[in-house]
């Protein structure tokens, strides 16, 4: 069937999301589920809590996207489901749900890279993606710096060797007594306070490394608040909010412009739930601004994990020939290129 | 009980890497300290002493679990801190990696410390100013005080 309806499914975390997208580009129904109540008293994803709330939810959020589409699953033309990188148990769910529905209906699947799917958002918006490009990917699991030389090839030319971005948000955060994910309400602080107050390191800033990492930064932070308590200090928190999340701006800015500059593109993309930060958004503008290029980044609510990303991806791979079959497993660390 | 003063993050680093190069599979270590302490840094160094691509050996919190293979042995590095209940701990597969053919390394082994087995080394990283760690190795069972000794023979 030629209807340009994808089914897009998604669980690669916290998530249970379902959408149906046409052509590639088009939002016809997006429903997102998030464990994140749940998951808040843990401090962060709890594994096989996780995995578990998936099973329960996943075919009511499927009917749920089929049913706001006004559509039966007779009129998808393809199925693409996020089969890694992720938590195994979570991702499972979703490739489970997706091999059956697939195999009932005799409809062709088609396996997507979550950070891939990230990339695609950008479709969604109606935005023109023109490689080359380079995407940066920072979440509370991911700091992924890529090159695309052209759509669907891709080259991992950095990525975090310690913390993830989002995990150093998320453990200060928790030091602080802030609930999770700590990056929003950091955010929320910082916006009171004075980024210059405090100097944090940057990690790996040497030049031509593109790798991250936020290990060094999180102990300074630390550090720095144990240091006044054993003093008997009051802490500035909206300073140190603002000075730490100052640090991590700045390095994935410098970074993201070094690789922009050496590879010669024409954009530069950012996704994943980091780029949610609109002072880190704001910032990468100006830097883009000054040097001619395009920023682009997906609408807030297509940042954080979603399955229209994956319909998208998904869809744009089926026309580029690529089917699953139903051997198609979760690999919790697949790369991008990984087959 | 043997306690190494490291000076800096590199000393860190190639304590771990020369844990590394003595451990078999079953060895199991229980690491403990603050945020920040550099238990992971420590995990990354032992990584390196079996062989796994340093760059590949990253912080386990966000899936409590990473495996790490193209070493002499495969390396299974947990992070057991946002785990609240012996129901989670049991949820995860535990008992086959505590007790499989890989080498373990349990960051916040000791908000499980009940479910550890009785051969393991301890490892606890202490912040002394900005790079400088305090690293106490107690070796528990018979390997456990073994890996202690070597440790110690070490430095």
């Amino acid at each position: 069937m030629k209807s340009g309806l994808t089914l897009g499914i998604e669980t690669s975390c916290d998530e249970t999301a379902a959408a149906i997208v046409k052509d590639g580009t088009e939002v016809i129904s997006n429903v997102v589920l998030s464990q994140i109540d749940i998951h808040q008293k843990y401090g962060g994803v709890v594994p096989e809590i996780a995995s578990r709330h998936h099973i329960e939810a996943i075919f009511p959020v499927i009917n749920e996207a089929l049913d706001k589409a006004n559509v039966s699953l007779e009129d998808i033309e393809v199925i693409a489901v996020a089969y890694g990188p992720g938590l195994v148990g979570s991702l499972l769910v979703g490739v489970a749900a997706a091999k059956s529905l697939a195999f009932a209906t005799q409809k062709p699947i088609v396996g997507v890279n979550h950070i891939e799917g990230h990339i695609y958002a950008n479709f969604l918006d109606g935005q023109s993606v023109t490689p080359p490009l380079v995407c940066l990917t920072v979440s509370g699991g991911h700091t992924d710096l890529l090159l695309i030389p052209r759509l669907g090839e891709y080259e991992i030319i950095g990525r975090t060797r310690d913390d993830a971005a989002g995990e150093a948000f998320d453990k200060v955060a928790r030091v602080l007594g802030l609930p999770y994910p700590g990056g929003p309400q950091i955010e929320k602080l910082a916006l009171e306070g004075n980024k210059g107050a405090i100097h944090f390191p940057r990690g790996l800033q040497e030049h031509g490394n593109f790798d991250f990492s936020f290990s060094g930064l999180k102990t300074a932070a630390l550090n720095y608040l144990n240091q006044a308590k054993q003093k008997d200090e009051m802490v500035d928190l909206p300073d140190f909010a603002a000075s730490f999340q100052w640090a991590i701006i700045d390095i994935l800015t410098e970074k993201l412009m070094a690789a922009a500059e050496k590879y010669g593109v024409n954009q530069v993309v950012l996704s994943g739930g980091v780029a949610a930060n609109s002072t880190f958004r704001n910032y990468v503008q100006k830097c883009v601004d000054e040097r001619g290029l395009e920023l682009l980044y997906p609408p807030v609510h297509f940042c954080t994990d979603n399955a229209a990303m994956i319909a998208s991806a998904g869809y744009f791979r089926y026309n580029a020939g690529y089917r699953s079959d139903y051997s198609l497993n979760a690999v919790a660390n697949l790369r991008l290129g990984d087959k | 009980m043997f306690k190494l003063n490291s000076s800096s993050f590199e000393q860190t680093i190639e304590a771990g890497v020369k844990l590394g190069k003595l451990l078999l599979p079953g060895d199991l270590l229980n690491l403990n300290g603050d945020l920040g302490a550099g238990k992971t840094l420590f995990v990354k160094g032992v990584g390196m002493g079996l062989g796994v691509e340093q760059d590949f050996i990253t912080s386990p919190t966000f899936a409590i679990i990473n495996e790490y293979e193209g070493g002499s042995h495969p390396l299974y590095h947990f992070d057991l801190y946002r785990l609240e209940t012996e129901l989670e701990l049991e949820q995860i597969g535990y008992l086959d990696y505590f007790y499989g053919d890989g080498i373990t390394a349990v960051e916040w082994g000791n908000l499980f410390e009940e479910f550890l087995p009785e051969e393991r080394l301890d490892i606890t990283l202490e912040s002394m100013g900005l790079d400088a760690r305090d690293i106490t190795f107690t070796g528990k069972g018979k390997r456990g005080k073994m890996l202690e000794e070597k440790m110690r023979g070490l430095f």
